[in-house]
C-alpha cells in the first residue's frame, strides 16, 4: 500500500512517449583510422566485427550504428566495459570527438550541421559535462573553477561569483570556496566538477564515468548526490558508467554497449528480466533480482481455482518491496493496473525470486 | 667462429644485418669483444700506416678553401646584398641592444665617466627583483653575491657578462616562448622542430662560435647571437613540454564549456604551464651564462675574457678569482630563477598575513630601489665600486699560494695519479686510435655502431666517419676521441658507484643532490681552473675537469633509474634470499639499463664539450685547433674544420647511444 507511491516517478519519464525527445541519435558512427568515413557507407564493411575491420582497413570502429532517444528529465545511462566505445559516444554527442556518420538531433537541431560558433554556443548554454578525472584548473580557487564556464561566456565578475556561490552551496561545498582543488579530496573535487557543470544552467548534463576514480563509499555518496540533484533541478542527464549497480541505481533507462555497438536498451528490470543475449545475461547474472524485477515480470496468468479476494498491488512494484505483503497475505496477490487484472503473484513466485532460483522469466 | 664473421674489413660493413642478428643470437658483448680483438690484431700488423696525421701548421685543401671563403666574405661584407641587408642588419640590431644594456650597467657612456646605473643601483635592482619574483632569502643572496663581485675587483667585467647574458636571454625568449607555445599546440611543428633542437643541444658551446664569426665578425654582438642560438632550445623545448603536459581532461573540460582556442590558451594552457616555463627560463639563463663566458674566445667582453687570458698565461690566481665570480653569478641567477618558479605555489599555500602587505611592500621596495638608482646615477661613490678590489687580490694570491703548495707538496701524488692514468689508460688507447690505419678505426666504429645501435645508427656512423676523414683533422679527432672515451669510462664508473648509492639510500640522495644540481649549472670552463692548479697544462687536466663536469649528470640519471625499479621487484628478490650485492647486480642494474645507456649518452656529450674546451689548457687536438683558428688567420679554415669534426663526433656518439638506449629499454 505504502509501496505504491514508489512506483510512478521511476517509470513515468520513459513511458512518457508523448513528449519529444531532447536528444535523438540516429545511425551514429565513429570510426578511427585511415579513410574512416568510407566504413559506415559500405554495407560490406559494416558487417565485419571490430577485429576483422581492423585487419581489413586498419580502422577501429569505436561507435557502430548507435541510435537512441533521451526524453526530457530522464537519466539515460550508457553502460559497457572499457573499450566498448561509451566514452567516445558521449564525446560525439557534444562533438568533442567529431562523429564519422549519423545524426544527433538536439531540441530539433542537427548538431552535426552546427558551425563552430553555434557549437560553442551550444556548449556554453545547453550542455555541460562532468569528467572522470575532473579536469579542474589547479591554479584557480574552487569558486573560480565553478565560475569558469560563465567567465568563458563573458558573464561579469560579480554576477558569476554570485551564481558560482549558489551552485557551490547546492553541491554541498559551502566553506570551501577559497580552497584550491589539490587541497580537496577526490570526492570533493568531483563536486567541484559537478558544480562547474551546473553553474551554466544547461539543459543536459553529460557524465563521463564521473565516479570511477573514487572510493566505493564516496562513490555511493556521490551517486546519492546525483539522485538528489536530479530531484531538485530535474535536468536531463546522460550518464556513462562501467558499473552495472550504478547504472541500475541511477538510470531510468540503460543502453548496454559492446565493441561499439548497442546490445540492448531498456529499463533496469527489462535488462534483468529479459536480457537480449548471453552477453547481457552474463552481465546481470549477479544482480539481486528482487531489487530490480517488478511484479510484472514474475506474475502468472490467472488459473482456475485461484482465490480472487486477496490484496491488490500495481505491476511496477519491485519484488523486494512486495515480498512482505505477498507473504503476509493468506491469499495470492492480484496484480492490477488501471482496474484491470493482469495476473497474480503467490508465495511461490516471490520465493523463487528472493531465494534466487527463479528460472522462468 | 664469430670472429670470422665479425672481421671488420670493408666488406662486412656492407652487410650489417647478419651482424645484428648474430648479436641477438650470440650476445652483444661477445660480438663487441670479438671486434676489439680483431682490431688489436690488425693494429699490431698495420701500426703507423695510413694514419692521416696532420702537423699543427699543415693545412688541407678544405682548410685553404675555408680560408678563401673567409677572406672573400671579409672583402665583400659591405657590398654583398645578403650581408648588407641581412647579416649586417641583425648584427646592428643586436649590437645596439648590447651597447644599450652595457651603457646602462657596465660601460661608461659617451659623456659620462661611469655607466648610467652604478653599482649601488644594480645591487638594489638585483635585490628588489629577486625579492619580487622569488623571496627575501634569494634577495639577500643576490645582494651579497653582487657585492662580492665588486669586492673581487671584477665589477665591470661582471656587469659586462651580465649585460651580454641578459641581452641574449631577452632575445632568446622573444623567439623561444612563442615558438615553444606553437610547438606545444601543433603536433606537426613539434615533429619538425624536435630533431633540430636535439641536434642543437648535443653540440658543445664551442662549435657555435666559428661559423658565427664568419657571418657576424667577432665581438659582443656575435657573442650575443651565438648565445641566443645556444640558449633558446631549452626554453622552446620546455615551453612545448609544459603546454603538452597540461592534462587532456582539463583542456577537454574547457572545450566542453565552449572555450574558444584563444580562451583555452590564455585561461587554461598558459596559466597551467607557467611554472614549468619559468624553469625553462632558468635553463636558458644558465645556458646563456655558460655561452657568454666561452664567447670570450671570440672577443666577448666580461669575466670569460679574464679567465681565458689567465688560463693562457697559466695564471692560476687570476683565473681562480674570475672563475669564482662566474660561479657566484651562476649561483645567484640559478637560485633566483628557481625561487621564482617555486614562488607561486608557496605563496598560495601559506596563509601568510604578509600577503595582504605584499602590494604596499612591493611599492615601497620599488621606491627605495629608484632612490638607489638615482644615487648611483648621480654620485661617484655609488657609481664606481669603491676600493681596489682588495678581496680579489687576496683570493688570487691565496689561490696562487695554494697552487704552489700543492705543486710543492702534492706533486708526487698528483703526478702519480696523472701518470698512471695517462700511461696506463690514455696513451695506449690514444695510440691505438691514432696509429691504426684510418679505415680500420672507421670500420671498427661502424661495426660497433651497428652492433650497439642497429643498422640506422650504423649508417649515421658511416656518414660521420666519412665526413671526419674529409675534414682533414682525422688524427686530432682520434686524439679527442681517445680522451673523451677515457673520461666517459671514468664518468660511468663514478656514476654507477654514486648513482646506485643514491638510488638505494634516500639519505645519501638528499645529501648529494643539491651539490650535484649546483655543479651542473656552472659554466664548463670554470672547472678547468682548479685542475690546472693540480695537474698543470696537460690533456689529463681536461679529462679530470670533464669527469667532474659530466659525473653529476650520470649520477643523477643512474640514481633515478635505480630508484624507478619497482619496490615489489626488489622485495621479491629479497624474499628469494638475495644479498645486497646480488640485488644490485642482478636486479637493480639490469632493470636500470635504460638509465645506464642514457647516462652514457649524456656523459659522452658533456665530456666531449669539456674535452674540447680543454684545448685552452694544453689538451691539444680538436679543441686547440678551434682556439688557434680564432687567433690566427691562416688557421681559420682548420679551426672551422675542427669545429665540424667536433660536431660529427657529437652526432656519432649521440646517435649510437640513443639507439642503444632505445634498444635496451624496448
Amino acid at each position: 500500500m505504502t509501496t505504491q507511491t514508489e512506483v510512478p516517478q521511476r517509470r513515468g519519464t520513459s513511458q512518457d512517449s508523448g513528449s519529444t525527445p531532447v536528444i535523438s541519435v540516429r545511425r551514429l558512427w565513429k570510426v578511427f583510422g585511415p579513410k574512416a568515413d568510407q566504413v559506415p557507407d559500405s554495407e560490406e564493411l559494416c558487417g565485419l566485427t571490430r577485429r576483422e575491420l581492423m585487419d581489413r582497413t586498419g580502422c577501429t570502429a569505436a561507435v557502430r550504428d548507435v541510435h537512441f532517444d533521451v526524453s526530457p528529465g530522464e537519466v539515460f545511462v550508457v553502460m559497457g566495459l572499457s573499450g566498448s566505445g561509451k566514452s567516445t559516444l558521449v564525446r560525439c554527442l557534444t562533438r568533442l570527438i567529431e562523429p564519422t556518420a549519423g545524426e544527433i538531433v538536439f531540441e530539433g537541431e542537427d548538431i552535426r550541421q552546427a558551425d563552430d560558433r553555434r557549437l560553442r554556443d551550444l556548449r556554453r548554454r545547453k550542455f555541460s559535462m562532468v569528467f572522470q578525472h575532473f579536469g579542474l584548473l589547479p591554479h584557480r580557487r574552487v569558486v573560480d573553477n565553478v565560475a569558469f564556464g560563465l567567465e568563458i561566456r563573458g558573464v561579469g565578475r560579480a554576477e558569476r561569483v554570485r551564481r558560482a556561490q549558489e551552485v557551490v552551496e547546492l553541491v554541498g561545498l559551502a566553506g570551501y570556496e577559497n580552497s584550491y582543488p589539490d587541497q580537496l579530496s577526490g570526492g570533493m573535487q568531483q563536486r567541484v566538477g559537478l558544480a562547474r557543470a551546473l553553474a551554466g544552467d544547461p539543459d543536459v548534463l553529460f557524465f563521463d564515468e564521473p565516479f570511477s576514480a573514487l572510493d566505493p563509499l564516496i562513490r555511493r555518496d556521490m551517486q546519492n548526490e546525483v539522485i538528489r540533484l536530479h530531484h531538485e533541478v530535474g535536468k536531463t542527464m546522460v550518464f556513462i558508467t562501467h558499473d552495472l549497480s550504478e547504472a541500475l541505481k541511477l538510470g531510468d533507462r540503460i543502453l548496454i554497449m559492446r565493441d561499439g555497438a548497442m546490445v540492448q536498451c531498456g529499463t533496469g528490470d527489462e535488462l534483468v528480466g529479459a536480457p537480449a543475449d548471453d552477453y547481457v545475461r552474463e552481465f546481470v547474472k549477479d544482480v539481486p533480482r528482487g531489487d530490480v524485477l517488478t511484479l510484472r515480470w514474475i506474475m502468472r496468468p490467472l488459473e482456475d481455482g485461484d482465490a480472487l479476494d486477496g490484496p491488490e498491488l500495481g505491476p511496477d512494484v519491485v519484488v523486494k518491496e512486495a515480498t512482505r505483503a505477498v507473504l503476509a497475505a493468506d491469499k495470492p496477490v492480484k496484480v492490477v493496473e488501471n482496474g484491470k487484472l493482469l495476473g497474480i503473484v503467490g508465495d511461490e513466485e516471490i520465493l523463487a525470486v528472493v531465494a534466487g532460483q527463479e528460472g522462468g522469466a | 667462429m664469430t670472429v670470422a664473421v665479425e672481421k671488420p674489413d670493408e666488406t662486412r660493413t656492407a652487410q650489417p644485418a647478419p651482424a645484428a642478428e648474430a648479436a641477438r643470437k650470440v650476445s652483444r658483448s661477445m660480438v663487441v669483444g670479438a671486434i676489439l680483438v680483431v682490431w688489436l690484431v690488425l693494429f699490431a700488423v698495420l701500426r703507423g700506416k695510413q694514419t692521416l696525421a696532420l702537423a699543427a701548421a699543415d693545412l688541407t685543401d678544405l682548410h685553404r678553401w675555408f680560408n678563401d671563403v673567409n677572406d672573400s666574405i671579409g672583402a665583400n661584407r659591405n657590398s654583398n646584398p645578403l650581408f648588407l641587408y641581412f647579416f649586417n642588419e641583425i648584427r646592428l640590431v643586436i649590437d645596439t641592444l648590447v651597447t644599450f644594456v652595457q651603457e646602462l650597467i657596465s660601460q661608461p657612456s659617451a659623456d659620462r665617466p661611469a655607466p648610467q646605473i652604478g653599482w649601488l643601483g644594480v645591487v638594489g635592482i638585483a635585490g628588489y627583483v629577486s625579492w619580487a619574483v622569488g623571496n627575501w632569502r634569494v634577495a639577500l643572496l643576490a645582494v651579497a653575491g653582487f657585492t662580492f663581485l665588486g669586492l673581487q675587483g671584477l665589477w665591470q667585467e661582471s656587469m659586462d657578462t651580465l649585460a651580454l647574458t641578459l641581452s641574449a636571454v631577452f632575445v632568446a625568449l622573444l623567439f623561444a616562448l612563442p615558438l615553444g607555445v606553437f610547438a606545444g599546440l601543433s603536433d606537426r611543428f613539434n615533429r619538425i622542430i624536435t630533431p633540430v633542437l636535439d641536434f642543437m643541444q648535443t653540440m658543445p658551446t664551442f662549435v657555435y662560435l666559428a661559423p658565427l664569426t664568419l657571418f657576424f665578425l667577432i665581438g659582443g654582438a656575435s657573442a650575443t647571437i651565438a648565445t641566443v642560438i645556444y640558449a633558446a632550445p631549452p626554453a622552446i623545448r620546455i615551453t612545448a613540454h609544459a603546454i603538452r603536459s597540461v592534462p587532456e581532461a582539463t583542456v577537454e573540460a574547457a572545450d566542453s564549456l565552449g572555450a574558444t582556442r584563444r580562451q583555452a590558451l590564455l585561461k587554461v594552457l598558459l596559466p597551467m604551464s607557467k611554472r614549468t616555463v619559468v624553469m625553462g627560463v632558468n635553463q636558458t639563463i644558465m645556458a646563456a651564462l655558460a655561452m657568454v663566458t666561452i664567447a670570450a674566445l671570440i672577443d666577448a667582453p666580461g669575466l670569460g675574457k679574464t679567465v681565458v687570458q689567465a688560463l693562457q698565461s697559466l695564471d692560476v690566481g687570476t683565473a681562480f678569482n674570475a672563475g669564482l665570480s662566474i660561479v657566484v653569478m651562476a649561483i645567484v641567477l640559478d637560485r633566483v630563477t628557481t625561487a621564482a618558479s617555486a614562488r607561486e605555489e608557496a605563496a598560495r599555500r601559506s596563509k601568510n598575513r604578509f600577503l595582504a602587505w605584499r602590494r604596499p611592500l612591493l611599492g615601497a621596495g620599488a621606491a627605495a630601489t629608484a632612490v638607489l638608482i638615482y644615487m648611483s646615477h648621480t654620485y661617484v661613490w655609488a657609481a664606481e665600486f669603491p676600493g681596489e678590489g682588495g678581496t680579489g687580490s687576496t683570493i688570487a694570491s691565496a689561490a696562487d699560494t695554494a697552487t704552489t703548495w700543492v705543486q710543492d707538496n702534492l706533486s708526487g701524488l698528483t703526478n702519480a695519479v696523472r701518470d698512471v692514468i695517462t700511461n696506463g689508460l690514455l696513451n695506449p688507447f690514444q695510440s691505438l686510435l691514432t696509429d691504426s690505419p684510418w679505415w680500420l678505426v672507421g670500420a671498427v666504429l661502424i661495426a660497433l655502431g651497428v652492433v650497439l645501435g642497429g643498422v640506422r645508427a650504423g649508417l649515421t656512423t658511416t656518414v660521420c666517419v666519412g665526413l671526419l676523414v674529409a675534414t682533414g683533422v682525422w688524427s686530432d679527432g682520434m686524439t679527442t676521441l681517445a680522451s673523451t672515451l677515457v673520461a666517459t669510462v671514468l664518468v660511468m664508473l663514478l656514476g654507477i658507484v654514486f648513482g646506485v648509492w643514491m638510488g638505494r639510500s634516500a639519505l645519501v640522495d638528499r645529501m648529494l643532490r643539491p651539490s650535484l644540481d649546483a655543479a651542473q649549472v656552472m659554466p664548463p670552463f670554470v672547472y678547468l681552473v682548479p685542475f690546472l692548479a693540480l695537474f698543470g697544462a696537460t690533456r689529463f687536466t681536461a679529462i679530470v675537469a670533464a669527469v667532474v663536469y659530466a659525473a653529476p649528470v650520470a649520477m643523477k640519471i643512474i640514481a633515478d633509474g635505480v630508484r624507478n625499479v619497482p619496490a615489489t621487484t626488489v622485495e621479491a628478490a629479497t624474499s628469494a634470499g638475495c644479498n645486497t650485492w646480488q640485488i644490485i647486480t642482478k636486479v637493480q642494474l639490469p632493470m636500470a639499463r635504460g638509465a645506464l645507456t642514457l647516462a652514457t649518452n649524456q656523459g659522452l656529450i658533456y665530456v666531449l664539450s669539456m674535452v674540447v674546451v680543454g684545448g685552452l689548457v694544453g689538451a691539444g687536438a680538436l679543441g686547440y685547433d678551434v682556439v688557434a683558428g680564432f687567433s690566427q688567420g691562416q688557421l681559420f679554415g682548420k679551426g672551422l674544420a675542427a669545429g665540424l669534426a667536433i660536431v660529427l663526433l657529437g652526432v656519432m656518439f649521440d646517435r649510437i647511444t640513443q639507439a642503444a638506449a632505445r634498444r635496451t629499454s624496448a
